[in-house]
């Protein structure tokens, strides 16, 4: 009886899975056009499955464990179904590579109901408690079944009433494993995530590469909506991706904003897109909901609103408004999926459609379209910190070595200390440098992540036509945000560079031996990566280079390197300023009060605001500028360039 | 200005923009005080509200202008006026064809002239009723407004007018909903024809930078922690001065003009 009724049931499941994916794929082609070349995505697709996914996944090794003998005894096992079962061909050693296949899944299933016993706040219930028993399901009815094919057991054993049981129990695991792939369910994201990987927009984070920066708004269309104001306004390749989740939640794990208490948590945020996508309310969401804000109260369809201007729609503007962009989300997602270029899309329709940027927002933007900078300081006294130190202009040299980009922290009374020590490190190296002076203008990063896209492409444009004019090797800066927007973003727009943080060239100077220092004598130090230097630039070792220089051993954080957690900083977070129950800031002081370090070592302005408003901290924070301009000694025996150039002495005082 | 497509029960409200100046940087942009009257209108209940502005369309002038647009505006009327033109006859004219009923206006602009005078002559022209420093439009009916207006320290008086009445409006009112590029950028400026009057006195005039006024210095003498936020919060002013009441404008004009003379103004 079996002989007839599994070929049935195996050949409806997959037409009936076909349709399904049909009409799921239906569902991503609402999205906007998108550049992606087909044939060579779904050829690299295995790779990036098993390489470049994998590394990710692996950071948990019980869970990636339990992955390889789930995922690849099922596809095993589902290929060598059909072959066996749908199309009888179970002679010879296909039969057995059946029962070791679904002999292997039956063990990885094991391992996935363990983790669902007490399964972490951050995964999903609902259909996902289930998931272990319909891989168990599949697993044991194909091992049964195929029992008879290999002849461990004769063909007729059993009473037809074992058959029909057995038949139930496999329509159940090939309802899931197979139907359930292409119609939803939590099979979905093995069908989705592989053609995810497959159209992924961002193909050069695989192979080991890195594509951080946002990709530009297109302003010349003028009748164009700008930004995502619906969920089809997303392209379809993003919409494929939300589709991918697997509701995991390591991205609510790592997220600051939500640990913050802000209404905001990656996964839920890629679910309500999933769910205005097909359309219809998050009251079947079975994971943990934005801080504050229950679930079941939104809905949404595919050509309604995201954010709605009154009352509620899918998702909230202050959810959007929360996120730091620190990107650990993005880092953390073994999927691969993009929520900050999400979330930046829909602010970007929020800020230029409809003119709604929370809080300061709106006044810092208008200060930087009238002043060039988000303060709305004079353009004229951006370099007033430095009135005693006659630094070289760029106007004046016309070609340098390094460009001194000082970002807008020029104005920032605390950050200008960062600056002086930065010049004096330079100068007792001798580095040929120059500032653009009252040349520079903000690089547009807030611009940006606040989604004003016009007056960030005004800012780059008009930076770039600065710069086009002058001849430098590199740009030097104490900024991550202005070295990840000039070194990542404005290539896009026609301006290329070399661009250093100040703590890799640091790290090179003193490795040319043209800078040392007097042993370090404070006490314990810890480093806080500053998210737009690692996880944007994956510049984590030269700033702990530069700290072993002077002779200081880092005592690292528990979450430092791609972990680090953000300083709340990022983003525009401070100017939005969506309340939360704690702040981003005092949290990360607690992770460095847990090494017991005296004093946290940043590498960036933002970063050194932010920590350093955290009241009763009881670490200090110094910029690796200043540690490194304070351990300043003269090089050994390296007198003979300064002799060369007596103009300027080789160190003097500006702090 | 199409006055017979105004609805019957909706307010009609013209709102008058200038092209402002960033006073740091000079850059063209929304005037504050304009935009703070736009505002104005906008938070009115079922009002229909034009923006209109009279001078001239050039690069710099039309990104100031399409400023005003993104605060959700789907057109604005320009009325085309070279330089050293005096809008006054244009404006007027526009307002007499559209026949608003509300007049909105900043209290003066933030170059050129900036005398703060338009409004008033515009009034006079009009014969209608004028009240500045508006901080809210409380509500109109049957043909009358009651509006509040700001005072000094923060005091309000409400005030009922007849319309139409030109109502300007300083930083006391909201401030300005932020502009949007997007709506900004698709928004119309229709040009519309409308008499070019040379203006003839400012072409008269020697225009010079001005020079800063001198401040009266406060002169704080506090003993205690009271006084002190006392002398804090009080506004620096002359010791004399007097409230004239229930005078004809003859006496009222007699007074400003004795102070003025005192005061080495006018010689």
């Amino acid at each position: 009886m079996l002989d007839i009724l599994l070929p049935i049931l195996i050949f409806a499941a997959l037409a009936l899975a076909v349709i399904g994916a049909g009409r799921r794929v239906r569902l991503w082609r609402q999205g906007r056009p998108a550049q992606v070349p087909l044939l060579k995505g779904l050829a690299a697709m295995p790779r990036r499955y098993l390489v470049d996914l994998h590394h990710v996944v692996a950071r948990d090794k019980v869970m990636s464990n339990t992955h390889v003998a789930t995922a690849g005894g099922f596809v095993a096992a589902a290929v060598l179904m059909i072959l066996v079962h749908g199309l009888g061909l179970a002679e010879g050693v296909l039969g057995w590579l059946l029962l070791a296949a679904s002999a292997t899944m039956f063990v990885g299933s094991l391992f996935v109901a363990r983790r669902r016993r007490h399964p972490p706040t951050r995964l999903s219930r609902g259909p996902w408690m289930r998931l272990p028993k319909s891989l168990m399901a599949f697993s044991l009815s194909v091992f049964a079944i195929t029992l008879p094919a290999v002849g461990l057991l004769p063909e007729d054993f059993g009473s037809w009433i074992l058959a029909l049981a057995l038949s139930a129990v496999l329509v159940w695991g090939l309802g899931e494993m197979v139907f359930g792939m292409t119609w939803g369910g939590p099979m979905k994201h093995a069908f989705a995530g592989a053609l995810h990987l497959a159209f992924h927009r961002r193909p050069e984070r695989f192979g080991g590469g890195r594509s951080t920066g946002l990709k530009a708004l297109d302003l010349d269309d003028s009748e164009a909506t700008l930004g995502v104001e619906t969920p089809a306004d997303f392209t379809w390749n993003q919409l494929l991706g939300f589709d991918a989740c697997v509701q995991c939640g390591r991205c609510e794990a790592v997220c600051p904003a939500f640990a913050a208490g802000q209404p905001l948590n990656p996964k839920k945020l890629i679910q309500d897109m999933v769910v205005g996508m097909a359309g219809g309310s998050d009251a079947a969401y079975a994971g943990s909901p934005y801080p504050g804000k229950p679930v079941g109260e939104h809905q949404g369809t595919p050509h309604g609103p995201i954010v709605a201007r009154e009352g509620k729609a899918l998702v909230d503007a202050e959810t959007l408004w929360s996120c730091t962009t620190c990107r650990a989300c993005v880092e953390e997602c073994p999927m691969m999926i993009e929520h900050v270029d999400a979330i930046v899309d829909m602010r970007r329709f929020l800020t230029l459609e409809h003119g709604n940027t929370p809080n300061k927002g709106a006044e810092v933007l208008d200060n930087l379209i009238a002043t060039d900078n988000p303060g709305g300081f004079d353009p004229g006294a951006r370099m007033h910190w430095a009135a005693d130190l006659a630094l070289p202009l760029m106007a004046d040299l016309q070609q340098v070595d390094v460009l001194l980009w000082l970002g807008d922290g020029a104005y920032d009374m605390r950050n200008q200390r960062t600056l002086r020590s930065l010049v004096k490190v330079l100068r007792a190296a001798d580095v040929d440098f120059a500032v653009l002076g009252n040349e520079e203008r903000d690089s547009g990063d807030v611009a940006r992540r606040l989604g004003d896209e016009a007056t960030f492409q005004s800012l780059a444009k008009r930076n770039i036509a600065t710069l086009a004019k002058y001849r430098f090797q590199h740009i030097v800066t104490c900024d991550p945000h202005s070295f990840h927007v000039l070194g990542n973003e404005y290539g896009e727009l026609g301006g290329h560079y070399r661009v250093y943080h100040h703590s890799t060239y640091i790290a090179e100077l003193y490795e040319a031996g043209r800078l040392a220092f007097r042993p370090w004598k404070g006490g314990s130090v810890t480093y806080h990566d500053p998210c737009y230097l690692g996880r944007y630039n994956g510049e984590f070792e030269a700033p702990r280079n530069v700290l072993r220089a002077l002779g200081i051993e880092v005592a690292e954080m528990a979450r430092s390197g791609f972990r680090s957690r953000c300083c709340g900083g990022g983003g525009g977070a401070p100017i939005t300023d969506i309340p939360g129950e704690r702040r981003i800031p005092d949290m990360r002081m607690n992770d460095v009060r847990e090494t017991g370090a005296e004093l946290v070592a940043v590498g960036c302005p933002q970063c050194t605001a932010m920590l350093e408003g955290v009241v009763d901290s009881g670490a200090e924070i110094r910029d690796i500028a200043e540690l490194v301009a304070d351990a300043l000694v003269e090089v050994p025996g390296g007198r003979g360039k300064a002799q060369a150039r007596p103009a300027r002495p080789l160190a003097e005082e500006v702090v | 200005m199409r006055p017979d497509t105004h609805d019957k029960g909706r307010l009609a409200v013209t709102v008058l923009v200038s092209v402002g100046r960033h006073p740091l940087t000079g850059r063209g942009r929304r005037a504050d005080q304009d935009a703070r009257g736009v505002e104005l209108a906008r938070a009115l209940a079922d009002a229909e509200v034009e923006l209109l502005h009279a001078g001239r369309l050039d690069a710099g002038s039309e990104a100031a202008l399409r400023g005003y647009l993104g605060m959700g505006f789907e057109a604005l009327s320009l009325l085309e006026q070279p330089a050293g033109a005096d809008v006054l006859p244009a404006l007027a004219e526009a307002l007499e064809a559209a026949g608003p009923q509300l007049v909105i206006a900043g209290e003066q602009a933030e170059q050129g002239e900036g005398s703060g005078l338009l409004p008033y002559l515009l009034a006079e022209r009009l014969g209608w009723p004028l009240v500045s420093g508006l901080a809210a439009v409380e509500g109109v009916s049957q043909g009358v407004a009651t509006l509040l207006q700001a005072l000094p320290r923060g005091q309000r008086r409400r005030l009922k007018v007849r319309l139409p009445a030109i109502v300007t409006v300083d930083v006391a009112a909201p401030a300005p909903r932020q502009s949007a590029y997007g709506p900004a950028r698709r928004g119309r400026l229709d040009v519309q024809a409308a008499p070019v009057v040379p203006d003839d006195d400012l072409a008269r005039w020697q225009a010079q930078p001005a020079r800063k006024r001198p401040k009266r210095l406060k002169i704080v003498k506090a003993a205690s922690a009271r006084d002190r936020f006392k002398a804090a919060a009080a506004k620096a002013e002359g010791g004399g001065g007097q409230v004239l009441t229930d005078i004809t404008p003859e006496q009222g004009a007699e007074a400003i003009f004795k102070l003025l003379k005192e005061e080495g103004v006018l010689r």
